[in-house]
């Protein structure tokens, strides 16, 4: 098992677990999103292909109303 | 005669920007959008929900990027490392776009702009390619130096964001406009439609809004009041207003043929 945090919550999953499955996993898919790890953009390209790893930061973000 | 405002390139017709937060709901932010006539709207990048609201509508169904110019800001942040953060993920949240609204903020209290973080994040936004539209002080060495790094519009405070105090100092937005090429667009301290025309009137490029229309009783009225108020402002601008005399002894009417004085 593996522990990371995303926005701020914690979560575990069993590895290998790619980005790709951890946005399947939060009904993400297909949405508008952004992603950083560990403070670094992982491109929408690369969802697939990068695997988590223990400890990594996630943030997950999306646009909201704002001035 | 009335040119379009160009940022970066491109044109636009409107010369009102609006915010979309503060609104009842995506309803009320369209509809008063599209009554603002804006094409230029800003948003805010947050945390996504992470699973537990599955059918959360999502902001860019009711104002796609194919039809608006979105800018996404980096609001909240107060360095320059998490500002820098946030307009990457905005960028890669928008597929490329470039065009970002920076914002450092200083305190929570007054959110005054911590222009020493702010330079710092053009810096590096410059750098990496992003187009930075920059919220200011009224400061106009730090708004031409701001302009020096790269940015592509300057944006002063008129007074504090949120505040609706108006355009407390037009003097210093003057000497922003005589030092710096850019479009200079007054962003934060508007309250009513005077102080957008105020704005246009002093010759600023166009005006940021977004509580003076939001919080209004009815904001999309007032979105149209603020459409109105840019475009006669500018107009002003353009016509060239008559100098202010305390009295001019002269008549708007004729002084001759009057007909002949009453016999007393």
């Amino acid at each position: 098992m593996i522990t990371v945090s995303i926005n701020g919550a914690t979560r575990q999953f069993p590895e290998p677990v790619s980005v790709a499955a951890l946005i399947e996993e939060m009904v993400l898919t297909g949405k508008r999103i952004a992603l950083e790890r560990n403070g670094e953009i992982v491109p929408r390209s690369a969802f697939t292909t990068e695997q988590l790893a223990d400890g990594d930061k996630l943030e997950v973000v999306v646009a909201v109303g704002g001035g | 005669m009335n040119e379009k405002l160009v940022i970066a390139g491109k044109s636009y017709s409107s010369r009102l920007l609006i915010g979309t937060g503060k609104y009842k709901d995506f309803t009320e932010t369209k509809a008063a959008v599209d009554a603002s006539g804006a094409e230029i709207v800003t948003i805010a990048i947050r945390r996504s929900n992470i699973g537990q609201n599955p059918n959360e509508p999502s902001l860019l169904e009711i104002l796609p990027p194919s039809q608006y110019t979105l800018l996404p800001n980096s609001a909240g942040c107060y360095n320059a490392a998490d500002a820098v953060r946030t307009l990457r993920l905005a960028r890669e949240l928008l597929e490329g776009h470039s065009l970002v609204k920076l914002e450092v903020l200083g305190d929570p209290q007054s959110l005054y702009p911590n222009v020493i973080e702010t330079i710092a994040a053009a810096k590096i936004l410059v750098d990496e390619g992003f187009q930075v539209m920059v919220y200011t002080s009224d400061d106009p060495i730090v708004a031409k130096h701001l302009e020096d790094i790269g940015c592509v519009a300057i944006m002063p405070l008129a007074s504090l964001i949120g505040s609706g105090m108006g355009i407390l100092n037009p003097w210093n937005l003057q000497l922003i406009m005589e030092r710096v090429q850019v479009p200079v667009i007054v962003d934060a301290g508007v309250g009513t439609a005077s102080d957008a025309a105020i704005a246009m009137e002093l010759g600023c490029d166009g005006v940021l809004m977004n509580t003076a229309i939001a919080a209004a009783q009815h904001p999309v009225l007032m979105a149209s009041a603020m459409k109105l108020a840019v475009e006669a402002g500018r107009f002003a601008y353009l016509a060239g207003r008559m100098p202010k005399k305390f009295y001019s002894a002269s008549p708007s009417s004729p002084t001759e043929n009057i007909i002949a004085p009453t016999d007393s």
